[in-house]
């Protein structure tokens, strides 16, 4: 696509997500804690996308992540992608990355889990990153990452 | 994960420490009192009723020469009062030098483990885990088959929710073993523990039918109980509820060897006859608890097999 066909304005300098799957824009927001972000950010929902019929996009002015915030992404959006925009040039692309252990992002699904019921972090073991399958290190019980909630 | 010597779970137990742990509970059997453990103090905190597990580790303590503090109903504690697991872990681990747990929430094992260095043996939590009942159950299959090795063991009726045979199938991987499930197609055994025994190697066939031809090649029937409670159709309920009770009758083709073991409490899955049986075994598998749980105990204070041979404190 042309620049000056964007629906979403270019930055100068920042990071780009793309390809986020509609239904979870909201859930990337409240991941990536953009609340807090003072910089310009820009969000576009339903956008049309070749690859994937609709996209949502964000694009967040001067402000970069660390590789751990990124991979979190991997839990709610696993296929975004990534790019680093430096004078308005991608001069980066990155994969986001199912982490080993995934801790303090996501709630156990079981609810007589002590994670649920204790003022405490949770700890989940990716067991299967193929089809995303997690195991919670306290109740053990095995869960698909579609299904589990955000804390 | 956890930073001190606690048993939360079974399921990461190597080979050799099950052996270890019950060459120490025959240890014990040959001598249950000792002064052991004198000047210690065993917290029992029963955050859930278990009379049944609770005398088992206190008779365990007070064999040992321990003293024994805690708590059999969590309303007079201050979890009452809205108090956290963690704090209630962190004034007792100030007083007691081991802390026995039964909690109703899963994983409230592993999470005490974390939060105290004193350490935690987990005398069950939720549907989760219960270590010392398959401590109990392999000793007991051990003493009384000679071997872990290679046996042909039937799983009887509730497989489904019923924690013990889940914890025993996970033990049971280092030993060849040949699992028989037997259940009603409600209580079936779920696919995540079919699917364990695919990726271990474990040999399973499962069966619906029970009697006297299909229990004939056993060495061990594991017996549990099918609630009524469990089940979503009371017509299947009502359809099945006799079909899983072992009768007197039905043993006449077993294995001379064959034994019977139950976790207990049994309500009406053993009918009464069998109990005079020679392949009854369950009440005597209830005594090695206490064995089990000697050791079990031992272990987590850093008590060796040596140390508990050479032991100069036994009581004669």
């Amino acid at each position: 696509m042309k620049r000056e066909e964007l629906l979403v304005a270019a930055i100068q300098n920042g990071t780009v997500i793309d390809h986020i799957p509609p239904a979870k824009i909201f859930e990337v927001v409240n991941l990536l804690h953009l609340e807090n972000v003072k910089t310009s950010i820009m969000v576009g929902i339903n956008l049309k996308s070749h690859k994937m019929g609709q996209k949502s996009i964000i694009k967040i002015a001067d402000k970069y992540f660390t590789d751990a915030e990124l991979n979190q992404l991997s839990v709610v959006a696993p296929n975004v992608s990534l790019c680093i925009i430096k004078d308005y040039e991608v001069v980066e692309k990155r994969e986001v990355e199912l982490p080993d252990v995934v801790r303090g992002v996501v709630k156990c699904g079981n609810p007589k889990c002590i994670t649920n019921n204790e003022p405490m972090t949770t700890v989940f073991q990716v067991v299967d990153k193929e089809r995303g399958i997690i195991q919670c290190a306290y109740c053990e019980k095995e869960q698909n990452i579609d299904h589990v909630k955000l804390l | 994960m956890e930073g001190n010597r606690s048993l939360v779970t079974i399921a990461n137990l190597t080979r050799d420490k099950i052996e270890y742990l019950i060459e120490m509970a025959s240890e014990f059997e040959k001598h249950p009192n000792r002064r052991l453990l004198e000047g210690k103090v065993v917290a029992t905190l029963f955050f859930e009723p278990s009379t049944r597990t609770r005398l088992s580790f206190e008779t365990a303590a007070n064999r040992l020469g321990a003293r024994v503090i805690g708590f059999t109903d969590p309303k007079v504690t201050s979890s009452s009062k809205g108090e956290t697991l963690k704090d209630t872990l962190k004034m007792v681990s100030n007083y007691a030098d081991v802390i026995v747990m039964r909690h109703y929430l899963e994983g409230a094992a592993r999470y005490a483990s974390e939060v105290t260095p004193t350490p935690v043996v987990n005398a069950g939590d939720g549907a989760n885990q219960h270590p010392s009942q398959t401590m109990l159950d392999l000793y007991s299959i051990k003493k009384t088959q000679g071997t872990l090795e290679n046996l042909h063991i039937y799983l009887i009726g509730d497989l489904k929710y019923g924690r013990t045979v889940h914890s025993l199938l996970m033990a049971m991987r280092h030993f060849n073993p040949v699992f028989h499930f037997v259940a009603p197609a409600e209580l079936a055994m779920p696919d995540e523990y079919k699917l364990y025994c695919h990726a271990h190697g474990i040999r399973f066939v499962e069966d619906s039918r029970f009697d006297e031809e299909s229990i004939a090649e056993a060495d061990i029937l594991y017996m549990t109980r099918v609630q009524r409670e469990r089940f979503t159709d009371l017509m299947e309920y009502e359809r099945v509820k006799d079909t899983y009770i072992l009768r007197a009758s039905m043993l006449k083709k077993a294995k001379p060897n064959m034994r019977i073991l139950h976790p207990l409490p049994r309500v009406n899955e053993i009918a009464y006859d069998v109990d005079d049986d020679p392949h009854a075994y369950y009440f005597d598998q209830a005594r090695n608890g206490l064995y089990a749980r000697e050791a079990i105990i031992c272990d987590v204070l850093g008590i060796t097999l040596d140390e508990v041979k050479s032991d100069q404190t036994i009581i004669r």
